[in-house]
Order: structure tokens, then sequence, then C-alpha cells
């Protein structure tokens, strides 16, 4: 494969004291990819993913994230990269509009880009009506869609999505995974992770976290065809069942 | 009736979190509220387990008044809340000792309720709750609502930020639960758990949308629903949405489901038109209608 790497994760390792929480996984995402990063509860993706964005150590092993390598260029990781989480999103004290102003500023845009932005983004989601209204009025998935135009501001080259979705509508975690899909064609990488076994099927590839090791990665085809089975639900249930 | 609700109405300041409700649940019935995030399911378990005055309408469970018998009501029904809401700095023993006393019994006393499940967490009996993995948490919750052997257990998004593995595994323990006699009414934001539930209530925005067997939801759905698949899914998404006689198209796992509005839908036009589209690899067939399926048509 000629594609180029946009992450690329050697032997990366770890450990809280004697516990190691990710052990020594190795894999790369594809430029444009989108990526499932899937994993029981307390299988260590949380801390893989906090590793990959700049914002913990690895103990050993190497990264490289967009170019940057984890350990000795993180803050210029974080600058290349988009992230969004279920629980932290927008601050809900803060109107629409001014959330959108204070992302573009700490992503380092102009005034000038930050009001085209602004304009930009509240017109393709529709929310012209209630952009001087606070975030709180927003019903979650409007929040989470909210939430991802946002990370993607400083158009980065890949976003981090953690478990984007959880507890939003099926509707509109539908139109979620259709901003997904758009945004990918343009050419940004998605990582995400997830616990609704039918949004892995939308991942171009799949890698399944357990107990610290990467058990297996591939498509959601391959993986199936692997393991025998008709869903990644039942690929999920073979490989994570019978670990806490 | 174990628990019947009678135009139950609650809204918070000017916006109506549950409007005009009527449920009943039967005695030992497992029944799901079924429904997203703000659809009204906090307010109801709250207002159940009188935690909550509703504005308007009347409540019993277990034949009590919500608002006149609160007192016997507390004593006879367990509620898990979707936080986690157990003393993160007690230990697991000291948790399930806590609320055993607070309940006026003791662990050894109803331990055959909680035996099943508490096992599974005694390994770890000296740690702090706090320091639990999410399923660990969920089951010593559950340990802690069932310790004084309510009635009825009302269990809050359980399973939500759950994986999959733990969430069959706390399905198959409420089934277990339901077999000792024990009423529940569950809520979840999973449409594929409402299989598992006697009867369900989608419920979306403060209102009930429905009422019945998942078997019936599903079998009354009156629509035909086609799998459509090809290589590059966000092309065939765009491309079906232009489809002159569609009526809905969903991504649903593998698939994507297609639903035409035309009677005497056609399903060989459909493919040519993809073809000229330069699609690849594409496949039609009819597919059985999910929870999800009906959800998103109400």
């Amino acid at each position: 494969m000629n594609q180029e790497k946009i992450i690329n994760v050697k032997n990366l390792t770890k450990t809280f004291g004697s516990f190691t929480a990710v052990k020594s996984i190795s894999f790369d995402v594809n430029q444009g990819e989108i990526f499932g990063f899937l994993g029981a509860n307390g299988a260590g993706k949380t801390t893989a993913m906090k590793m990959l964005i700049g914002i913990s150590k690895p103990t050993s092993g190497e990264a490289v994230v967009a170019g940057f390598d984890v350990k000795t260029q993180s803050e210029m990781v974080k600058k290349s990269i988009g992230y969004m989480s279920q629980k932290f999103s927008m601050y809900d004290d803060l109107t629409i509009k001014e959330n959108i102003t204070f992302f573009g500023g700490i992503y380092g845009l102009s005034r000038i880009q930050i009001k085209e932005k602004t304009a930009e983004l509240i017109y393709e989601l529709g929310l012209e009506e209630v952009a001087d209204k606070l975030v709180s009025a927003l019903p979650l998935g409007w929040k989470q869609k909210l939430s991802f135009s946002v990370a993607l501001l400083h158009e980065p080259k890949i976003v981090f999505l953690d478990e984007p979705t959880g507890g939003v509508d099926p509707i509109t975690r539908r139109q979620f995974w259709e901003m997904i899909y758009a945004e990918a064609h343009k050419g940004t990488t998605i990582f995400v992770t997830t616990h609704y076994m039918d949004e892995a099927e939308y991942c171009d590839r799949v890698s399944i976290m357990v107990e610290g090791s990467i058990e297996a990665l591939d498509s959601p085809k391959n993986l199936k065809k692997q393991y025998n089975v008709t869903s990644m639900n039942d690929v999920f249930l073979k490989l994570a069942r019978n670990v806490e | 009736m174990s628990i019947i609700v009678q135009n139950i109405s609650k809204s918070y300041n000017d916006i109506k979190a549950v409007e005009n409700i009527s449920f009943e649940v039967k005695e030992g019935e497992l029944f799901g509220l079924i429904g997203p995030d703000g659809a009204g399911k906090t307010t109801i378990f709250r207002i159940l387990t009188t935690l909550l005055l509703s504005n308007e309408g009347s409540a019993t469970v277990a034949d009590f008044d919500v608002v006149k018998d609160y007192k016997s009501i507390r004593n006879s029904v367990g509620y898990m809340p979707g936080k986690f809401s157990l003393y993160q700095d007690l230990t697991v023993e000291e948790n399930l000792t806590f609320f055993a006393t607070i309940f006026g019994t003791t662990i050894e006393e109803n331990y055959d309720l909680i035996k099943d499940i508490y096992i599974q967490i005694e390994p770890f009996k000296k740690r702090r709750a706090g320091a639990l993995s999410g399923g660990m948490k969920q089951k010593l919750a559950l340990c802690c609502a069932l310790i004084h052997k309510p009635k009825v257990l009302f269990l809050d998004e359980p399973t939500t930020g759950v994986d999959p593995v733990s969430r069959k595994e706390f399905w198959e323990m409420l089934k277990q639960l339901q077999k000792k006699g024990i009423t529940i009414l569950v809520s979840t934001p999973y449409m594929d758990e409402a299989a598992m539930c006697d009867r369900i209530a989608l419920i979306q925005k403060g209102k009930i949308l429905k009422i019945d067997s998942p078997e019936n939801v599903t079998k009354k759905y009156d629509k035909i629903i086609y799998d459509i698949r090809a290589k590059d899914t966000y092309q065939l998404i765009q491309d079906l949405k232009h489809y002159p006689s569609q009526y809905s198209v969903f991504a649903f796992g593998e698939y994507l489901h297609y639903i035409d509005k035309k009677q005497n839908f056609n399903s060989t036009e459909l493919l040519t038109y993809l073809q000229n589209k330069n699609h690849t690899e594409i496949e039609i067939h009819i597919s059985n209608p999910t929870i999800e399926d009906v959800f998103m048509d109400l």
C-alpha cells in the first residue's frame, strides 16, 4: 500500500505502577480512513487515545501522529488534531456563537477566520435561529453535531472522536455518521470509539482491544469472515467475552 | 398491577419533560422505556421513586400512591439511577452493608437474591467502589438496589456507556431476577436491548409513542425495508437520497435501510439507477424491520 500513514504506532506501552494499561500495541492508520477503535470498558482504549492526542506520555514505544512524535512534539500533535468526546463537548453557559469563537481562538484562528467559520458553520448546521442561545438549550444530538464541527474548525488532518454518539437518538446518530462520512470523503482521517456495534460496521477498519492489547485489526468484512460470524457484535462478543 | 401511571405531566420552568404519560406494568414483568437522551425517562423514574412530584396525574407503585404513601414505596422499591450513586470511598463490602443497614436488613438475610451477581465482584470486596471498572460498578450498584428484596426494581439506563459484552451479561442477570418474581422497569437508549423486554414503551420528547411487546412492534410495521449496500457507502447514501421515490435512507450496520414511497416499488429499476451512477458490488434485498426502524419512523 502506498497510502500515507497519518498515525504510526510502534510498541506503545503505558504502565501505572505495576499495572500495564496498554501493552505494546502497534498499528497504522491511513490518511482519509475511518478507523474504529473498539474494546470493552477498561480494555485500555482511553489510555491509548490519551497518548495519541499528546496529553499522556507513553512509558515506552513510539507514536507519530500527523507527522509529529507524541513524546517530544506533543504541542504540535495537539495543534494538528481535532478532538471531541461525549463528556466534554461545549461550554453550556456560553452561546453557540460564543463557543465557536472561543474554540476558534484556542485553535489559533484569526478574527477574520473565526468570523467566516462561525457564519459558515451556523449556516451548514441550520442553527441560525438559535445561534445566540446557550448551548445548554440544545438537544444532545445537536450539541454533538456542533461539537464535531468545532473540532474541525482548524481543519485538522485527523479528528479523534471518543464515543461521540452515546445516548443520542437513532436518527441524529445516523446524521452524525453522515457528517463523519462527508468529512472522511474530504480526506480527513477519523479515529473513533463507540459501543454501538452497528457503527463499527461503518468504519473502513476496526481494531479491538482486549486487556491492553490489540487482539484484532481488519476491515469489518474480514473480521466477520475470520471469526465466522455475521455481525460485528458477534466478533466483539467472541473476542472480549469473559474478560473483566 | 405493579406500576400504574395515569396522565403524568412534569415541566421544569417552561420545558415539558414529560407530557400526559400513561402506562401499566404487570407484576413480574420486565418493562422497558426505550428512548434517547432527553426523552423524559429519568423524570418518570424520579416521579415513580418519589424523588420528584409531578405537576399533573397520578401513579401507584406496588399499590402505593407515589405522593401519599411515599415512605412505603421507598421501602418496597430498588432504584439504580443512571449516574453511579454509590459511595466511591467506601469499599464494595462497606457499600453493600451500608445499604442493607439503611433498609433495616443484613447482607445475609437476602443473600440468595444477590448471590449470583455478588460472587462476581466478591474477589474485589475490599476495593474502594471508585476504583472498580465500569462493569463491576454496575454489578455492585445492582446488588445495593436489591439488598432489601424490593418488589419493584427501577433501573435508569443501567447499560449506557457499557460495552456490548457487559451489556449482554447485565441483561442475563435481569432475566434471572425476573424469574424470582421482581417487577422490573428499565430504561435504555440501545434499541437492540428492547428485544429483551416483555413489553416496551417507545418514548421521545416526553411522549410515549407506542406500547407493545417487542415482537408486535416490529410485526405490525407496515412498510417494506430493503437492505442495500455497494462499495462506496457515502456516495450510496447521497444517491439513494436523490432517488425520486425514496421515503427514507439510513445506515444500519453493514447495510443501508431503504424504504420506498411507491406500493409497486421495483428493485430492478433502483439497481439500474445505481449502476448508472457507477456503483459497484451492489446488493439489494428485503430486510426484517428492527425496533430501531420502527422508532425512527414514528
